[in-house]
């Protein structure tokens, strides 16, 4: 990633650094020799949380699976042997279940900083992909993991989510044939515990060798920054170790706290109580809803009233992120120059966070209780058409129509200036 | 043109705020279920521990009233030593109860008293026995009644429901007879906190069911409380130990985190202020 400039004084180190160079590659990414801008801010530190999750996830996973069995009159009982006989097992498993949630949150995050700083915009289109390959992979990892404790809403949520798929019925049987794939048989049984299974054990490997590729294609243009400014000159930037390993360690640190906070006092708290009642293909749940972090996209699915459209939707809503670095034609980067653009931003923000919250509603339910009563269908609705007309419409109008503010000449000549006026 | 475009931005996010804050209000004062009482848990909170006599009286509760239709597949009886009992106790609670142990020369199932290791034995053999002896309903394991039941939420945590709460609940509102206009299927009975109003069980508990051994006056009320209170720990046995290492993880972590805050500080010192670029 990048030719390092490594120079080992102990002699054992460079005999084996001349063999291997991987002290070197380690240097040149994450040490001194990876030189980033000097004007990066505290959200930036969400990259290095979210690789700190994914190893939690993988550690904490592994001991999982040791105690674990992947089987339909087993699964269920499994888990709560983790949670009563394994010493520490309830801490390895609060810790996977909420480091997922946890995961998901750090991620949303990293991916409103890339929007909002306008990180996704030439040179960085290919690094943006990989992130959204990343966090594709996340949620199907996720959604696997969720049904591996074969509770009620892990059996419910399996039946409902593979049964989107079944709208792929293009000629017949083809929905079917795309179903019975899925489950293993005719319905969401034990072969798809154990397929499910062994892909929430692979996923996350194939997550690390895409997290390499983001680190590489991020390290070709080097990292973007709040000003959305190409680093040029040797002021512009400082060395990764110890500035970046500094403020990250801190960062991590602080998030700790917050991860602890979950963990230890409310560990169940982003779970579905359902899910502490073992599968029952008879008894369906009054309220079936996925995990919090597919809620928007459960609303636009609901949204739609044809269901091979309503799955269409669905996955626009996450496959559009893809074409966003065309879709935005500013010459401007960040958000910061871009006084709509920041605006719309938000609003966005607001809008996917409602489509969120609409996804735990009933569609009838009644949202605001004027002009006879809206439901959350109709919220829903509305909101889906203003998610998608951010990215079809806004986007592209505001961002080569909008007079943006005068950009710095360099990151430093930025520092010196803030230093004159304070 | 834009400035008209974010302006309608604008008025769009002002008038959803206050139709939405103002209407969803009136809306969610109407709709509520019935209101569960809520308990001051011993053991709830961050430091909240659980109520050793209260455990044990639910114990027994448990195994003079509920056991005799309701099992405890995920409990052994070794984990009762968490409601202060030592081990010779532990023993002799197992021992009150037999297992089968194979079988003897003449081929007559052999049984032997219960060891601690041993986990609560079920009621009846099987669902169909259960619903066969209880008109059709299957009562519930207690094992994750008590997490199974609740429903927490992080962003407004008054409407949060407790399970404890709401066994409490179950276990408190049953009608004599059904409010006028309910039609009550056969065998069912009246209850305000059972999702629908008709639970098939009937009222379990009456004041004065039991003799506390520790004298304490056996209220319905007092005996929901007690069984809540086990049921709850039955679901979370290891609460005492996570809450206590919590708070060391993070005291901890916390002075970690200042630590590392001013190391931060003191490493960015001359690029914060641009010395390195005068």
């Amino acid at each position: 990633m990048g030719s390092s400039n490594y120079q080992p004084t102990n002699k054992a180190v460079k005999w084996f650094e001349d063999r291997l160079p991987i002290l070197g590659l380690m240097h040149s990414t994450l040490g001194a020799g990876y030189l980033a801008p000097r004007n990066l801010n505290y959200w930036w530190n969400f990259g290095s949380l979210a690789g700190f999750m994914l190893v939690v996830q993988i550690i904490t996973g592994v001991i999982l699976v040791m105690h674990y069995t992947p089987h339909v009159d087993m699964a269920f009982r499994a888990v709560e042997h983790i949670m009563r006989d394994v010493n520490y097992g309830w801490l390895i498993r609060y810790t996977h279940s909420n480091g997922a949630s946890m995961f998901f949150v750090v991620v949303y995050i990293h991916i409103l900083r890339g929007m909002y700083f306008g990180s996704y915009k030439s040179p960085r289109e290919v690094l943006w992909f990989l992130g959204l390959v990343i966090y594709l992979l996340m949620m199907a990892t996720g959604f696997m993991g969720y049904v591996l404790p074969w509770g009620q809403m892990s059996f419910w949520g399996a039946t409902v989510i593979t049964n989107l798929f079944g709208a792929f019925d293009f000629y017949e049987g083809m929905g079917e044939s795309i179903l019975h794939l899925l489950w293993g048989g005719f319905a969401v049984d034990n072969p798809t515990l154990q397929r499910f299974f062994s892909l929430h054990y692979l996923l996350p490997f194939v997550i690390v060798g895409v997290v390499i590729l983001h680190i590489w294609a991020l390290h070709l243009p080097g990292s973007n920054n709040p000003l959305g400014i190409d680093a040029k000159g040797p002021g512009d930037k400082i060395p990764f170790h110890p500035y970046y390993t500094a403020k990250d360690l801190f960062g991590l640190s602080f998030f700790i706290v917050i991860l602890a906070i979950f963990i230890f006092y409310m560990p169940n708290i982003m779970g579905h109580p359902d899910n502490y009642i073992e599968a029952n293909p008879m008894v369906t749940p009054p309220h079936i809803v996925p995990e919090w972090y597919y809620l928007p996209f459960y609303t636009i699915l609901k949204a739609v009233p044809d269901k091979l459209f309503g799955v269409i939707a669905m996955f626009a809503s996450i496959l559009i992120f893809f074409v966003l670095p065309w879709l935005d034609g500013s010459k401007v980067r960040s958000a910061k120059f871009r006084p709509t653009t920041a605006f719309f931003f938000w609003l966005f923000l607001i809008n996917t966070l409602y489509l969120g919250y609409l996804g735990t509603k009933l569609p009838d339910e009644i949202m605001i209780d004027m002009a006879g009563g809206i439901d959350a269908l109709t919220m829903g609705r509305i909101s889906s058409i203003f998610y998608f007309a951010y990215f079809i419409v806004i986007v592209p109008l505001v961002s080569r129509m909008e007079s943006t503010k005068p950009v710095p000449i360099s990151i430093a000549q930025s520092v010196l200036d803030a230093n004159k006026k304070g | 043109m834009l400035n008209r475009l974010k302006n309608i931005g604008l008025m769009t996010l002002v008038v959803s705020a206050l139709t939405i804050g103002g209407f969803s209000a009136a809306n969610a004062a109407g709709a509520s279920a019935y209101p569960l009482k809520k308990y001051d848990w011993p053991h709830a909170g961050p430091f909240g521990m659980f109520d050793k006599a209260s455990l044990q009286r639910g114990l027994q509760v448990y195994k003079e009233v509920c056991a005799s239709c309701h099992s405890l597949d995920m409990v052994a009886f070794r984990e009762l030593k968490a409601l202060g009992y030592n081990a010779d106790e532990v023993k002799a609670l197992a021992a009150e109860y037999e297992f089968p142990n194979g079988y003897d020369d003449e081929g007559e199932e052999k049984y032997r008293k219960g060891f601690p290791q041993d986990y609560f034995p079920a009621p009846y053999a099987n669902e169909e026995e259960a619903r066969d002896a209880n008109n059709g309903a299957f009562p519930p394991d207690f094992s994750l009644l008590g997490k199974s039941r609740e429903h927490l939420s992080l962003f407004t945590p008054w409407n949060s429901i407790y399970g404890e709460d709401y066994i409490v609940g179950i276990l408190n509102t049953y009608h004599e007879d059904a409010p006028e206009g309910v039609e009550l299927a056969e065998g069912m009975s009246y209850n305000e906190a059972f999702p629908g109003n008709q639970i098939a069980m009937a009222p379990p508990l009456f004041d004065d069911m039991v003799e506390y051994a520790d004298g304490t006056p056996a209220t319905t009320e007092q005996m929901a409380k007690d069984v809540a209170t086990f049921m709850y720990w039955a679901a979370e046995p290891k609460m005492e130990v996570r809450k206590k290492m919590g708070l060391k993880v993070i005291i901890f972590m916390s002075i970690l985190t200042i630590m590392l805050y001013f190391v931060n500080r003191r490493v960015w010192r001359k690029i914060k202020k641009g010395d390195d670029l005068a």
